[in-house]
C-alpha cells in the first residue's frame, strides 16, 4: 500500500466520520428554516450523541447477544461502505475490495441485522418495524443495482472507482440513460434513509413509523452507534450519487494534492444536496405505506427503462 | 495431498469406488443390525461420514490432477456392462457430495430416534444406498449405469421420504414425488435413445462420438430438460418438492435439497455440454426463460410459507431455478462462441451449486434440531429459541446469510459472479437478446432481494422473540454428534464465502473440459482478491471485506469503551409505553408473508374466510396455494380418471365376457394374419 493511498483512504474514513452527522444537521436546518421553525444548530447532532453515548443503556430483559451486537454490525458495514465510495479521491486502497454490487450487498447485510435485532425483544412495534424496513428493503434494493447497472455499462465497470474515473473524463453531455437512473436514484435515496414521503424521521406515530419503530428498543450508546450509522448511511448515499451522476472535483489517483480541492468540492455538493432534500421532504406529504411498493416499483422501472435506453441508444 | 495419493497405487476412480462401496457395505450392515438402535446410530453413520469425507479427498485430488479414467465393471446384464468414468465434471460434483454427506451422516447419528417408523437398521440402509446411487449417478458413463443408478436414487429416496409412512400425507408425498420422478425418468430414456442416434450404442462414449443434425439435437436437449427440470423441480414439475421435503426426516431433506436436485444440474450439464457438440442460442433462452419464472416463484412462494420446511422447499426451487438461468446463460454465450463469458457464467453457476448445496442442507438440518426439541415444524408456534437452544440458532444465523446472498458469505459470492456475467451480455451479437437481458438482471436483483426477506422471516420468527408456546422453555440444544456435522457444514459455508480464489481453481479444470475456457489464471493474480476479468472492469475481496466491518465493529466498540463506559441496566422492554405485552402481539410468519401475497398477488391462489359484522366468533381465515395444482395437475388427474373409468367397463368380472374378449382377439389376429 503506497502512502498517499493510505493517506487518502484514512481522509475519507475520517471525513466520513465528521460531515455525516453535520450533513443530517444541515438537512434538519434547511428543513426547519423551510417550514418557517427555527432551527437547531450544524452540530446539533454531534451533542445529541455525546448525550447518548453518556447514558447508560437499558436493554431488555430476556434480549439476545445479537440485540447488542446489532448496532455495532451496522456501524461497522456503514463505515466500510464510506470507506470504499470514492467521494474525495479516487486513490482509494479499500475500494477494490467492494465494488457496486459488493456495496449494495453491503446494505443489505446492515439491513438484515438492525432488523433482526428489532425482532429480537418480541415487541408488536419491533417486529414490524422490521417487516417494513425488509419491504422496502427488497423492492429498493433491485432498484439501485440497476441504477448502479446503468453507469457500469457506461463505463463498462462495477467498480466505484473506475464509474467515476470514465464518467468524470465525459464531456458535459447528459446521458438519457444516466437522467432516468438519477431519478429512480432519488426514489431509493428517499425510501433507504427513511424520508418523507416513503417514513417521517421526525415521527413517533405508531401506526406509520419504519425506521423508528426497528430501533424502539435501543437507549443509550447503542442508539448513539445506530443514529450515526444512519447518518453515515445518509452520506454514503450522497456521495454515492454525486459520484454517480456528478463526478466532477474528485481527485484522482494521479494528484494526491487535489485532495485539498476535493474537500470543498464535496462540502459545496453535499450542501445544494442537503438543500434539495429539505425542499423535497418539505413540498410532499408521507404516503400511506402501501402505496410505498407502487413507488419504489416506479424507481425500479425507472431504472431498467434507463438500462435500456442505454443499451438502445449506445448511449 | 497430490504426492500422497500417487504413493499408493490405486488411482482416483478406484479410492471413488472403493469409498462407494464402503457405503454400501454399511447399508448391508444395517440390514442385519435391524433393530440395535445404538449400533447404527453410533457406528454406521459416523463411518458413513468419514466414508464421505474419503470421497471428498478422493475427488478433489481428482480434480487437481485432471486426468479422466474409466474403468467398465462386469456387473448386469451379459454383454451390457457398466461403464464409469471419472473426469473434471464428475469429481467437482463427487467433491460436492462427499463434503456434504459427511456433515449430513454426522447430524443423522444424533438424529435418528427409536420408535420412528422405519426401523433405524432399515433407514440406513435406504440412506447409505442414496448416497452410493448418487456417486454413481455423476460417475456413470452409459445410459444403462446411469438409467439403473438413476431410478436407485429415485426409490431410495421414496423410501427415505416415507420413513414416518404411518401419516396419510406423508404416504401422499412420497406417492407424489415417486410419480413426478418417473414421468421425468422417461424423458431421461427418451433423451439418451435420441442421442445415441440409431447406433444402438449406449456408451457416452458413443453419443459424444455422434454429431446429430441441429433438430435432433435440440429434441435430445428438450427432453434432457423434461427429465432432469422433474428432478430438480422446474416449473411446472415443482409440485413434488414442497410436499416431500416436510415428510422427510431432516438428514433425508437435507440431502434431497442439497444434493440429489444438483444431480440433475449435473444432468443437464453433461447432456448440453459434453454429449452434444454444438449449443444452439435458443437453448440458453429457454434455460434462462424457464430458470427465471422458476426462481421468481420459488421465492416469492417460499415468503407466504407458514411451515419452515415448506419455506426451505420453496426457497430450493428459487436456487434451482437460478442455477438454470445461469446454465442458461453459459450456453448462450457459448452459441454465440463467447467462450470467456461462458466460462465467467458457468462458474457462477458451479459455485452456486457448491454454496446452495452447504447452505441449504445446513438450514434443513438445523430445521431437524428444532423439530426434535421443540416437535414443532409451524413458524406460528415457535420463537424465541436463541434463548434455548443458542448453538443452534448462531449456525442457523450463518446459513441464512448465506442463503439470503449477502457478503461475506459463499451466496454472494455467486450471486456477484452472476450479475458480472449479465453485465457482459450487449456484446452478445443478437439485439433482441441485448434488450431482453438487462430486464434478466433487474429479476435476479429483485430474486435475491427477496431472498433476504424470506431468510429475515425464517430466523426471526423461529429464533428471536419471545416463545408463543409455552412448552418452547423446554427446548434443549443440539447434542454432539448433531454440532459436528452443523460445524461441519458452517466451515464449508464459510470457507466458501471467504476463498472464492482458491474454489475457482477446482472450477477451473471443469470449465476448461466444458468449454475450453476458465477463470482460474485470471483469478489466481489478484491473491486476496477476486477480479473475474479486470481489476478495473471489477473485483471482490470477501476477506479484507470481513476483515474491515470487524475492524470498525472491534474499533467502535473499545473507543466506547475509552471515552464513555460500558454501564447497561436489564429492564421490561419499552414498545411506546404499551402495557400487557404478549407474545401473540409480535409479528407472525403470515404477517410477514402479507405484504408479499398483497403485491404478488396474481401469483396465488388464494382463498380468504372474513368474518362478518355480527359473529361471535370472528375468524379470518387465508390459504394460499400453487395456481399449477388448478390449472395443470387436476385437470390432469381429472383426465386419467375419466380414461381409467372409460377402460374400467371392459371390467365386467364374468368369465363369459372375458371368454368373449378372447374369442374376438383371435378372430382380430387371424383377420390380421391372412390379410398380409
Amino acid at each position: 500500500m503506497n502512502m498517499p493511498g493510505f493517506l487518502s483512504q484514512l481522509v475519507a474514513i475520517v471525513v466520513a466520520l465528521l460531515l455525516a452527522p453535520i450533513l443530517t444537521g444541515w438537512v434538519n436546518q434547511c428543513r426547519a428554516w423551510m417550514q418557517n421553525k427555527s432551527a437547531p444548530g450544524l452540530f446539533q447532532p454531534f451533542r445529541l450523541l455525546h448525550k447518548l453515548f453518556n447514558k447508560e443503556s437499558v436493554v431488555a430483559e430476556y434480549a439476545s447477544p445479537l440485540f447488542r451486537a446489532a448496532p455495532y454490525i451496522v456501524f461497522g458495514c456503514m463505515l466500510l461502505a464510506c470507506a470504499i465510495i470514492p467521494a474525495l479521491s479516487t486513490n482509494l486502497p479499500l475500494s477494490p475490495v467492494a465494488d457496486a454490487i459488493a456495496l449494495v450487498g453491503l446494505f443489505a447485510l446492515a439491513r438484515v441485522f438492525i432488523s433482526l435485532a428489532a425482532m429480537d425483544v418480541g415487541t408488536a412495534f419491533g417486529s414490524l418495524g422490521a417487516r417494513r424496513e425488509m419491504l422496502i428493503g427488497f423492492l429498493a434494493e433491485p432498484a439501485l443495482l440497476m441504477v448502479f447497472f446503468s453507469a457500469s455499462l457506461i463505463s463498462n465497470s462495477t467498480s466505484l472507482t473506475t464509474i467515476v474515473e470514465t464518467l468524470a473524463h465525459q464531456e458535459l453531455a447528459i446521458y438519457p440513460s444516466l437522467a432516468f437512473a438519477f431519478v429512480a436514484f432519488t426514489m431509493v435515496l428517499l425510501a433507504e434513509n427513511a424520508r418523507v414521503p416513503v417514513d417521517n424521521p421526525a415521527t413517533h406515530l405508531e401506526l406509520t413509523m419504519i425506521h423508528e419503530a426497528l430501533i424502539l428498543e435501543y437507549s443509550g450508546r447503542h442508539l448513539a452507534l445506530i443514529e450515526w450509522a444512519s447518518s453515515l448511511k445518509l452520506f454514503a448515499y450522497y456521495c454515492v450519487g454525486l459520484a454517480l451522476f456528478f463526478p466532477w472535483g474528485i481527485a484522482e489517483a494521479q494528484a494526491p494534492m487535489a485532495l485539498l480541492f476535493a474537500l470543498p468540492a464535496l462540502i459545496f455538493k453535499l450542501a445544494i444536496g442537503g438543500v434539495l432534500l429539505a425542499f423535497l421532504e418539505t413540498i410532499s406529504a408521507k404516503m400511506r405505506i402501501f402505496r410505498v411498493p407502487e413507488f419504489l416499483g416506479t424507481a425500479f422501472l425507472l431504472a431498467v427503462i434507463g438500462m435500456l435506453i442505454h443499451i438502445l441508444l449506445k448511449a | 495431498m497430490n504426492e500422497f495419493f500417487d504413493l499408493i497405487a490405486w488411482g482416483h476412480l478406484e479410492w471413488v469406488l472403493i469409498a462407494i462401496s464402503v457405503w454400501l457395505l454399511i447399508g448391508m450392515a444395517g440390514m442385519f443390525a435391524l433393530r440395535r438402535f445404538t449400533l447404527v446410530a453410533r457406528v454406521l453413520f459416523p463411518i458413513g461420514g468419514m466414508t464421505g469425507i474419503i470421497l471428498f479427498g478422493a475427488a478433489l485430488s481428482s480434480l487437481f490432477s485432471d486426468v479422466a479414467s474409466s474403468i467398465v465393471l462386469p456387473v448386469g446384464l451379459p454383454q451390457l456392462p457398466f461403464h464409469f468414468r471419472l473426469d473434471s465434471l464428475s469429481s467437482y460434483f463427487l467433491m460436492i457430495i462427499g463434503a456434504v454427506s459427511a456433515g449430513v451422516s454426522a447430524f443423522a447419528a444424533g438424529y435418528f430416534r427409536k420408535g420412528e417408523g422405519t426401523p433405524p437398521g432399515l433407514l440406513c440402509l435406504e440412506y447409505h444406498l442414496f448416497l452410493a446411487s448418487m456417486a454413481l449417478v455423476v460417475l456413470a458413463d452409459d445410459a444403462y449405469a446411469f438409467m439403473v443408478m438413476w431410478e436407485t436414487m429415485a426409490l431410495s429416496s421414496f423410501f427415505l421420504v416415507t420413513a414416518n409412512h404411518r401419516i396419510p400425507e406423508v404416504r401422499r408425498a412420497g406417492y407424489l414425488y415417486l410419480l413426478v420422478a418417473h414421468i421425468g425418468a422417461i424423458g431421461i430414456l427418451l433423451c439418451f435413445g435420441v442421442l445415441q442416434a440409431n447406433t444402438g450404442d449406449y456408451t457416452f462414449a458413443n453419443m459424444r462420438a455422434q454429431h446429430l443434425t441441429p433438430v435432433w439435437a435440440s429434441v435430445g436437449f428438450v427432453l434432457a430438460l423434461f427429465g432432469f427440470g422433474a428432478k430438480a423441480g422446474i416449473l411446472p414439475l415443482h409440485i413434488w418438492l414442497p410436499e416431500a421435503h416436510p415428510a422427510a426426516p431432516s438428514p433425508v431433506s437435507a440431502l434431497m435439497s442439497g444434493l440429489m436436485l444438483k444431480t440433475a444440474i449435473y444432468g443437464v450439464l453433461r447432456v448440453s455440454y459434453d454429449l452434444l457438440h454444438t449449443q444452439i442460442w435458443w437453448w440458453g433462452v429457454l434455460l434462462l426463460a424457464l430458470g427465471l419464472t422458476t426462481a421468481i416463484f420459488g421465492v416469492v412462494f417460499s415468503a407466504v410459507q407458514v411451515d419452515m420446511k415448506r419455506l426451505l422447499a420453496y426457497s430450493s426451487i428459487e436456487n434451482i431455478g437460478l442455477l438454470f438461468a445461469g446454465t442458461g446463460l453459459s450456453v448462450l454465450f457459448s452459441a454465440y462462441g463467447m467462450k470467456p463469458m461462458a466460462a465467467l457464467a458457468l462458474t457462477a453457476t458451479l459455485y452456486h451449486v457448491a454454496s446452495h448445496a452447504f447452505f441449504k442442507s445446513l438450514l434443513f438440518i438445523c430445521t431437524g434440531a428444532v423439530l426434535h426439541a421443540t416437535s414443532e415444524r409451524s413458524l406460528g408456534k415457535l420463537g424465541g429459541l436463541i434463548r434455548y437452544m443458542p448453538w443452534v440458532a448462531w449456525v442457523t444465523l450463518i446459513g441464512v446469510l448465506a442463503s439470503a446472498g449477502l457478503p461475506p458469505l459463499g451466496g454472494f459470492i455467486s450471486e456477484w459472479l452472476l450479475l458480472q456475467s449479465f453485465l457482459f451480455t450487449p456484446g452478445l451479437p443478437n439485439s433482441f437478446l441485448n434488450m431482453l437481458i438487462p430486464v434478466v438482471a433487474a429479476l435476479i436483483a429483485l430474486v435475491a432481494a427477496l431472498a433476504g426477506y424470506t431468510m429475515v422471516k425464517f430466523f426471526g420468527v423461529i429464533f428471536l422473540g419471545q416463545p408463543r408456546e409455552a412448552k418452547l422453555s423446554q427446548a434443549h440444544d443440539a447434542g454432539m454428534w448433531e454440532r459436528i456435522g452443523m460445524g461441519w457444514l458452517v466451515l464449508g459455508c464459510i470457507t466458501l464465502g471467504l476463498f472464492p480464489v482458491q474454489f475457482i481453481q477446482l472450477i477451473d479444470p471443469v470449465t476448461q473440459r466444458l468449454i475450453g475456457a476458465g477463470l482460474g489464471q485470471q483469478v489466481a493474480d489478484g491473491s486476496w482478491l477476486l477480479v473475474p476479468v479486470a481489476i478495473e472492469r471489477a473485483s471482490y475481496g470477501p476477506v479484507i471485506f470481513l476483515l474491515g466491518v470487524s475492524a470498525s465493529f472491534a474499533l467502535a466498540y473499545l473507543l466506547v469503551r475509552w471515552f464513555y463506559h460500558g454501564r447497561i441496566r436489564h429492564a421490561v422492554p419499552w414498545d411506546c409505553g404499551f402495557p400487557c405485552q404478549n407474545a401473540r402481539m409480535q409479528d407472525t410468519a403470515e404477517g410477514f408473508g402479507q405484504p408479499i401475497r398483497e403485491i404478488f398477488a396474481p401469483f396465488f391462489h388464494m382463498e380468504k374466510e372474513l368474518p362478518g359484522p355480527f359473529d361471535n366468533k370472528p375468524r379470518y381465515r387465508v390459504t394460499v396455494s400453487d395456481h399449477f395444482w388448478y390449472w395443470l395437475y387436476l385437470p390432469i388427474a381429472a383426465i386419467v380418471e375419466r380414461i381409467a373409468r372409460l377402460i374400467g367397463l371392459l371390467q365386467q368380472g364374468r368369465i363369459s365376457i372375458y371368454l368373449l374378449y378372447s374369442f374376438l382377439t383371435l378372430i382380430a389376429v387371424l383377420v390380421v394374419v391372412t390379410l398380409r
